[in-house]
């Protein structure tokens, strides 16, 4: 499905270089490895709990490819770390959620322009269709807008087919419609809601569907293909920014795997279910392409996986040194102004727990 | 305690052909917690069904199948869940009996694995149970035990009213003995321990904690009460005095946020009662006014042995001024 009319505009026009599909390869080898990474960290008890993305990667390297940090800004769910590592955001930081450390990470959401994790499904899409809407209303205000860094950003908000039966997705793409707000919601279909499949939850045959509805374009993409996805995020970046209002994405991809590493998928699937259900691996896809294209050689591939393999040490390493927060951050951080009962609180705390 | 609860749900099922159980992952997964688990397998996808993610829908449609005349079993699957179905919940489901003259009765038993201590993520571990035991029109009732939980889930499912089933997660793996003959009265508060020296006032999780608690004060020669109240609504008002009439002290033990946390109302319902044999305040040991911590900071929040023991020394040396 493809009913987004062309844009002439500079950002989505010119096919990918070699630069920049070996650099997109880079990235996804490098989410690829921190992801199984992450999940025998789980196994081994360095971190609680952790959400796999394992062959999502062309979904997520691709659309965060597209965004432009300068001036856009990313809501993301739980399961975002491919898009969070393609954004330059400090891993460490990101992967303290997982550890338990603090809620929503330790990065500085305004600099690296990526909300904090979000736990709730669809708990942010509502908030992305608001800073978009914001991005207008300072673009009207003129030159003032502008130069506090408000105009031409495009909101970029992330969730799955189970997310999309939440009663706020179908308010945002309402809002977003009606307001003709600058923003790109990006579905990664990856055919389950924990033990639920796409045919059970989503009514209509596609989350894409939908978009007809608010009257909202709608792109349907192969999510397994990166390349795929810059163009048609680029593609829905520059409609929004023209002034043309939301823009749908949903890419179809896979959830290899458990839905969290405390899920067990064979209570709803079988291994026969899941090969076929997943296809091609998107990462050696991609490899065959770059190969066949002469684009990256056996030398590349390797030193790709080689940095992959420093960078992921490099993060175990700052996550084991990360300690917990302090206590005091429990009471300090509620509030901008402070109450006294959470004084008196954090002071009787203090007391009882001997932190002084 | 799981298994107490999928036992309950499956006699339920059997012995009331009007009970439906449906929520996210409930069919066949069975549950995140496997509370549901078998149970499509034995009973079949009408009677136990797995719904769309969206939990104002779901507990929208338990409104509408009351209206049907089932009994509908809703889940949903963290109490930070329940926030996105708060509306339906507080505008419809609490009200509706009410705005029928009695005509629509609303006989839902909403489960809600609640409360914290196993290191979950953000909404994955909270205390609901003021903001629910606010509303008119909803009961509330935490199990503390296999046994408490087989008991209280059998009696809330087969009540005419709504009642928000409160099911501690942290201590779904707790085993324990159930005695299905040996239930005891389903309704009000229950002495989980006799003492004569003060009474913990405690409900789910915290209750086994104060027990503890109350070990550890006997080394003292300290003689302590703890009260299982079960019901947070409607709390048992007489069970309070009885045991605080007795003792003379109460401390009251919640997870939840201090202010304006059952905590003040037990303590109230303590004070009119028992104001002339109280020989100190009552006490609340509570989670902190802050939003339920990362895994990390929850051994900080959530009242520990210390802090209880701490309570409970400021009661016991209480001088009048
Ligand atoms: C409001 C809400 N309800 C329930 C959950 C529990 N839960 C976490 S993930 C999930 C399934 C989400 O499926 P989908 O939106 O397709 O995204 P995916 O996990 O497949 O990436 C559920 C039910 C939640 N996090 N938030």
């Amino acid at each position: 499905m493809d009913t987004l009319t062309p844009v002439a505009s500079g950002d989505a026009a010119g096919p990918l270089t070699p630069a920049q599909l070996r650099e997109l390869y880079s990235l996804m080898v490098a989410v690829r490895h921190l992801d199984t990474s992450a999940i025998a960290w789980q196994r081994q008890g360095i971190i609680p709990g952790y959400a796999p993305e394992f062959g999502q990667e062309a979904a997520q390297v691709g659309s965060g490819y597209a965004v432009d940090t300068g001036r856009d800004f990313v809501f993301p769910t739980y399961r975002e770390m491919g898009v969070a590592r393609t954004m330059g955001v400090d891993m460490v930081a990101y992967m303290s959620t997982h550890k338990a450390t603090w809620h929503g990470g330790l990065y500085d959401p305004l600099k690296s322009r990526l909300a904090p994790i979000q736990a709730v499904v669809a708990g942010s899409v509502l908030h992305a269709v608001g800073w978009a809407h914001g991005q207008t209303l300072a673009a009207a205000a003129g030159a003032d807008g502008a130069a506090a860094g408000g105009g031409s950003g495009v909101a970029l908000t992330y969730f799955g087919d189970g997310a999309s039966s939440q009663g706020d997705v179908h308010e945002a793409m309402n809002f977003a419609a009606v307001m003709k707000a600058p923003v790109v919601f990006f579905v990664q279909n990856n055919g389950w809601a924990i033990s639920v499949p796409t045919e059970r939850q989503v009514a209509g045959g596609s989350v894409a569907a939908r978009a007809a509805g608010y009257g909202m374009p709608a792109l349907q993409i192969d999510g397994d293909d990166v390349v795929a996805v810059v163009e048609a995020t680029r593609r829905a970046f520059a409609h929004a920014r023209a002034g043309n209002g939301p823009v749908l994405i949903e890419a179809m991809t896979y959830r290899r795997g458990p839905h969290s590493t405390s899920d067990d998928p064979g209570r709803y699937r079988s291994l026969d279910e899941e090969r076929d259900g997943a296809g091609a691996d998107p990462l050696e896809r991609f490899r065959q392409r770059l190969l066949a294209d002469g684009i990256g050689d056996d030398e590349f591939f390797a030193g790709a996986l080689a940095a992959a393999r420093a960078e992921e040490e490099q993060i175990r390493t700052g996550l084991q040194a990360l300690e917990s927060r302090p206590g005091a951050e429990m009471f300090d951080l509620v509030f901008q102004e402070t109450t006294p009962a959470l004084q008196a609180q954090a002071a009787s705390w203090r007391e009882e727990s001997e932190h002084v | 305690m799981q298994q107490a609860l999928n036992r309950a749900l499956d006699e339920v099922l059997a012995e009331n052909p009007k009970a439906v159980i449906f929520g996210e992952d409930c069919g066949r997964l069975g549950g995140v917690f496997r509370i549901t688990d078998g149970l499509q397998a034995k009973h079949g996808e009408q009677r136990v069904f797995d719904t769309p993610l969206a939990e104002s829908g779901i507990l929208g449609m338990s409104v509408g199948l009351a209206m049907a005349g089932f009994h509908p079993i809703p889940e949903v699957q963290f109490d930070g869940f329940a926030y996105p179905a708060i509306n339906q919940i507080v505008c419809q489901i609490a009200r509706m009996n009410y705005r029928s003259r009695g005509t629509l009765p609303m006989p839902i038993t909403l489960r809600v694995p609640s409360f914290g201590g196993i290191r979950a993520p953000e909404h994955h571990g909270e205390s609901l149970e003021a903001l629910f035991a606010h509303v008119p029109g909803l009961k509330v009732v935490a199990p503390s035990n296999p046994h408490e939980a087989y008991h209280l889930l059998k009696y809330a499912a087969t009540r005419p009213d709504p009642v928000i089933f409160m099911e501690p997660k942290s201590r779904y793996w707790q085993k324990g003995d159930v005695a299905p003959e040996h239930g005891g009265s389903p309704t009000g508060a229950k002495v989980q321990r006799e003492g004569r020296h003060l009474t913990l006032v405690a409900w789910g999780a915290m209750v086994a904690r104060c027990l503890q608690v109350a070990e550890l004060a006997a080394e003292d020669g300290i003689d302590i009460e703890v009260l299982d109240l079960r019901w947070l609504k409607p709390i048992d008002a007489d069970a309070l005095a009885t045991s605080v009439r007795k003792t003379r002290r109460a401390v009251v033990v919640h997870e939840a946020p201090l202010t304006s946390g059952l905590g003040a109302e037990v303590a109230q319902l303590i004070t009119q009662s028992c104001f002339d044999t109280l020989k100190a305040p009552v006490e609340r040991v509570t989670g902190f006014d802050v939003p339920y911590p990362s895994g990390d900071l929850e051994d900080e929040y959530i009242p520990n042995i210390d802090r209880i023991l701490f309570g409970t020394q400021r009661v016991l040396e209480y001088r009048r001024g």
